[in-house]
């Protein structure tokens, strides 16, 4: 019995392949895009895993000390004390035009050092005495593969450079300083708490998330968000498709319970339907998914790299937890879009109606009760922000404002036709706009979809010019400039100041320190008192005569990411260190950083840090000698190519990290777009068997085939146009929403919103361009079909 | 005479015989002529041909002088708009019309409205007061009633019915075949009627039988 009611309910895919090929694809497409972005977070976190685990950061507890530096005396003490530890001295070097982390390690001491066959052949003691050796993998050398002291090794995470930590004292120019100090697993009895030998260090606990996973959580937030966004545009192809299957399966489903079926047979055959297909769906979507996450992973590796300092490879590698996951959304993908049908075959009593039936697939839940839910869910998201401000309260926000929005759409797309229809003069126009309104029903899920993508166009498409445009503006005031120089040496920069004092209108010492800002990776700064300060730097807020505090020491700028974070605004207090609070007089825009900053006077910061080095210099000087001088400049101290870099090629090369960070966003951007225009032409196609009874009277009534079919594409085309227009508020309110909450929350800046029109008028296009491909295949089979198939429409029913 | 149909031949694709072979026959103005015959004899493709719905292989249809053979689809589409009107059984409304515009479609269509006369059809067919309903809310004898006024707004020259009457009761049937035929007199267009029915077959002027094909 279930072999052939089985093989009864499969001999619907036969005759309506095309149902058949919607339901895979557009679960496919969903899984797809979703397990993409699973693809790509996955193989980030488990780089950043990867590092702090072969650099031994989560092997064991670690001492830090809340300015960021500890003398070397105080490990000395320790040592002497009984204590086995490991010392680590850590910053920022540049290497082949790229800057890359440097880690000095104790290498007879450190317990994570690189595998032996990078080691065999190498004398320890070339390891321990100048010029030393830089272990680096294959990516991370790229740019400075000839230098003699480059060890490789594939145990060394992308973006690090590991070495003993003398030589790391010499490249950093921080002698007796270290970052860190590693406390070893095996340690003798009856030793002092380290407490009372070092109060003013902290013990941290192993931790399995490092700085990079930490900072880069907001990055791979979004990521996930728009990968839910994509697998929600794919469903709502799937959830038209299988819900008109269900319902002209509804004979049949009669047939087969008045022929001796039980209901609950029936259900579950029909269940085991839904998930082989979901399975099948599935697999295709992972190896979709797979394709996609390795276009896109190597841009995301080099914007994790370059904005975050996060170390990612960019190869993938298929992680059973990933497959099982996204052949888990496949599933749950089907039953979601499934679930009404099943509902409804649960409940079907035998003899009902099959025209009552097809008439509820046209209204489905009638537009005016689906209007009112998507106003629930508005105003739900709305309360959901006001109740959990932040990160979740934003993303509930959106989902609730995205959906909502849905399902207001056949509302107001009805409206529109009404009016248009109203308006219509001919008896053609009357009846094609009324005809798109009988239509409307079955299109309502793939025009949500197309409305979702669009949307989604212009919110991430504003929030990232707005972002362009600002970020543009803020570098031209942060980097005003002229050229910016970098010695190889504290010497070798005082005599560039001093030869610079006569040739240049102002020389601007950058000097900057690695310091811990409320219990996370922050940045203290120090800055000249200067006019090119006072009259260029990008201050959000700040109180009155705050440049002149700030040059007294009484003061400190810190950066918005900071403010917004610990709510620390002009009047409040910042704790630099322990012993060092100041008053905050001002805020500024610091775009692009995810770490807090505090900027206070030079004085003050060689004061409190006097062993931050003095290589980096502002000059400023006319830009029309700038090119001159940087010549002199190399001429005179030897300096190489990349030491002395000009603000356009500086602003230049921020744009280019710019960019690249938002290809993924760009690229899911288009995919969605494409999934729904997918989704309009399925639903066309699911429909093409129910549109001839409506249009072959037309035709009968003497239209032809081929105004019949000139027709079906304006309606498309039509339809395409209401939801593009319905989309740009929607789209400006999730850009709002972008920019002045999500942005926020996830990486503490807030920017102002510009609108951009020819962006609107393209993707106006563009939404022409998906409803006329979607309908061109209906129109042209409608165009092409015989007569005689037309004039089934009056036999069959007899 | 206005409608000539001579040795006309035709077979569906695929299939071994025609379903009509050299069928002949022909209507004056204002003639009412009912054809019968069993299922499948062939009554409704003849019927399709007459109305420029499909072609024929051998053969012509001339209609008031105009050969079909002659016509392209634009052409034919363009006879159906004009001098052609059909009355199906499953009556064949536009859905998403009302029962207002259902009734001026055909004949806005052939650029042939007239309000008066639409109001008058409206009357008559005791459709007045369901102009702004939509044909799923009316009942099958009312729909076909907006089928029968929806042809005759256009005033054809030839009125083509098939089963016009076969969805129907037998009361509310010969209602509406009653107003039907009431209005073709009226009128002056000739009908070519479709049946099974020998008892409405026996109503009109003319008879013919079709039977395996052919005219007997």
């Amino acid at each position: 019995m279930t072999r052939w009611a089985f093989l009864a309910l499969l001999s619907h895919w036969r005759r309506q392949p095309l149902q058949l090929v919607a339901m895979i694809l557009g679960l496919a497409l969903a899984t797809g895009l979703w397990s993409a972005v699973q693809a790509i977070n996955a193989e980030a976190r488990a780089s950043y895993a990867a590092a702090a685990s072969r650099l031994g950061l989560s092997q064991g507890p670690t001492l830090t000390s809340p300015d960021g530096t500890i003398p070397s005396d105080t490990y000395v003490a320790l040592r002497r004390a009984g204590w086995q530890l490991s010392p680590v001295l850590e910053g920022p070097i540049r290497l082949g035009g790229r800057t890359l982390r440097l880690v000095g390690v104790d290498v007879l001491s450190y317990p994570a050092l690189p595998d032996s066959s990078a080691l065999s052949g190498i004398a320890p003691l070339d390891v321990l005495t100048p010029p030393g050796r830089l272990f680096a993998s294959r990516v991370t050398a790229e740019g400075f593969d000839g230098d003699p002291r480059l060890v490789l090794s594939q145990d060394v995470p992308a973006g690090v450079v590991l070495t003993d930590i003398g030589t790391a004292e010499a490249l950093l120019d921080r002698p007796g300083a270290l970052s860190r100090i590693l406390v070893l697993p095996d340690q003798p009895m009856g030793l002092a708490p380290l407490a009372d030998l070092a109060p003013q260090l902290s013990l941290s606990s192993p931790s399995a998330t490092s700085d990079a996973a930490h900072l880069t959580d907001s990055f791979h937030l979004n990521l996930t968000a728009f990968g839910l966004l994509s697998f929600a545009v794919g469903l709502f192809i799937v959830h038209g498709t299988a819900g008109l299957v269900m319902e002209q399966r509804r004979p049949l489903f009669r047939t087969l319970r008045a022929l001796g079926l039980p209901a609950r047979h029936l259900t579950l055959l029909v269940l085991a339907e839904l998930l082989t297909l979901a399975l099948i769906a599935g697999l295709l979507g992972l190896v979709l998914g797979y394709l996609v996450a390795a276009a896109l992973l190597p841009d995301v590796a080099a914007t994790l790299r370059g904005l975050y300092g996060a170390p990612v490879e960019g190869g993938l590698t298929l992680r059973p937890l990933w497959v099982l996951s996204g052949l888990a959304m496949a599933v749950v993908g089907a039953g979601l879009a499934g679930a009404r049908g099943i509902w409804a075959l649960v409940r079907l009593p035998i003899l009902a109606s099959s025209g009552m039936a097809l008439r509820s697939v046209a209204s489905g839940l009638g537009a005016r009760h689906l209007a009112l839910a998507g106003l629930a869910l508005i105003l739900a998201g709305y309360l959901a922000l006001r109740l959990m401000p932040g990160l979740t309260g934003g993303f509930v926000m959106l989902a609730g404002l995205l959906l909502g929005a849905a399902l207001l759409l056949p509302l107001l797309v009805d409206a529109c036709l009404q009016l248009c229809q109203r308006r219509a003069k001919g008896p053609v126009a009357q009846w094609v706009w009324a005809d798109m309104r009988v239509q409307l029903p079955g299109l309502s899920l793939a025009l949500m979809a197309l409305l979702l993508a669009l949307a989604a166009n212009i919110g991430v498409g504003t929030m990232v010019s707005s972002f362009r445009l600002t970020f543009t503006g803020w570098l031209d005031q942060r980097l005003a400039s002229e050229l910016y120089v970098r010695a190889a040496s504290d010497e070798q920069g005082a005599a560039i100041e001093r030869w610079l004092a006569s040739r240049a209108d102002a020389v601007l010492p950058l000097r900057s320190a690695e310091i811990t800002l409320a219990g996370q990776p922050g940045e203290l700064y120090g800055v000249a008192d200067h006019a090119t300060y006072r009259q260029n730097w990008p201050l959000i807020a700040s109180e009155p005569g705050v440049w002149d505090r700030v040059a007294a020491g009484e003061a400190a700028l810190i950066n918005e990411q900071l403010a917004r974070r610990e709510n620390l605004w002009p009047g409040d207090t910042v704790t630099i260190a322990p012993d060092w609070t100041l008053t905050v007089a001002g805020v500024y825009s610091d775009y692009g950083n995810p770490k807090g900053q505090v900027m206070v006077s030079i004085p003050a910061l060689v004061a409190h840090h006097p062993e931050v080095p003095n290589r980096r210099f502002g000059i400023r000087v006319d830009p029309a000698k700038s090119e001159a001088l940087a010549r002199d400049l190399r001429q005179s101290f030897d300096l190489p190519e990349e030491s002395i870099v000009d603000q356009a090629a500086l602003k230049a090369s921020s744009l280019a990290i710019f960019d690249k960070t938002f290809v993924v966003t760009g690229a899911l951007n288009v995919l969605t777009l494409g999934v729904a225009g997918f989704a309009i032409l399925t639903a066309l196609l699911t429909l093409w068997t129910m549109r001839l009874p409506q249009v072959a009277p037309a035709w009968a009534l003497g239209l032809t085939r081929a105004q019949l079919g000139r027709l079906e594409l304006c309606r498309s085309l039509a339809l395409a146009a209401i939801t593009a227009l319905l989309a740009l508020p929607l789209g400006l309110a999730l850009a709002w929403v972008l920019l002045n909450v999500i942005n926020v929350a996830a990486f503490g800046w807030r920017l102002p919103m510009y609108l951009f029109p020819a962006d609107w008028l393209r993707l106006f296009l563009l939404a022409l361009i998906a409803g006329g491909l979607a309908a061109a295949l209906p129109a042209r089979r409608l165009h092409r079909l015989p007569p005689a198939h037309l004039l089934r429409i009056f036999a069959n029913e007899r | 005479m206005l409608l000539d149909v001579r040795s006309v031949t035709k077979t569906y694709p695929g299939a071994e015989r025609p379903v009509l072979k050299d069928v002949s026959l022909s209507l004056d103005r204002s003639e009412t002529l009912a054809l019968t015959g069993e299922s499948g004899s062939g009554k409704s493709t003849l019927l399709h041909l007459v109305g420029a719905l499909d072609g024929f292989e051998a053969g012509e249809i001339t209609l008031d002088g105009t050969s079909y053979s002659q016509l392209d689809e634009a052409g034919r589409a363009g006879l159906r708009r004009g001098a052609v009107a059909l009355v199906f059984q499953q009556f064949n409304l536009i859905p998403a019309l009302t029962v207002a515009q259902n009734l001026a479609f055909h004949a806005r269509l052939g650029g042939a409205y007239d309000p008066d006369w639409t109001a008058t059809l409206a009357q008559r067919l005791g459709l007045a007061d369901l102009g702004s309903r939509y044909p799923e809310q009316l009942s099958g004898g009312q729909q076909q009633r907006v089928a029968i006024g929806r042809a005759l707004a256009l005033r054809p020259r030839l009125l083509l019915a098939d089963e016009p009457t076969g969805n129907l009761d037998e009361a509310t049937g010969d209602a509406v075949l009653d107003l039907m035929l009431d209005l073709v007199r009226d009128t002056g267009a000739a009908l070519f009627l479709v049946t099974h029915s020998e008892r409405i077959a026996a109503r009109l002027d003319r008879r013919l039988h079709l039977g395996s094909g052919q005219v007997a």
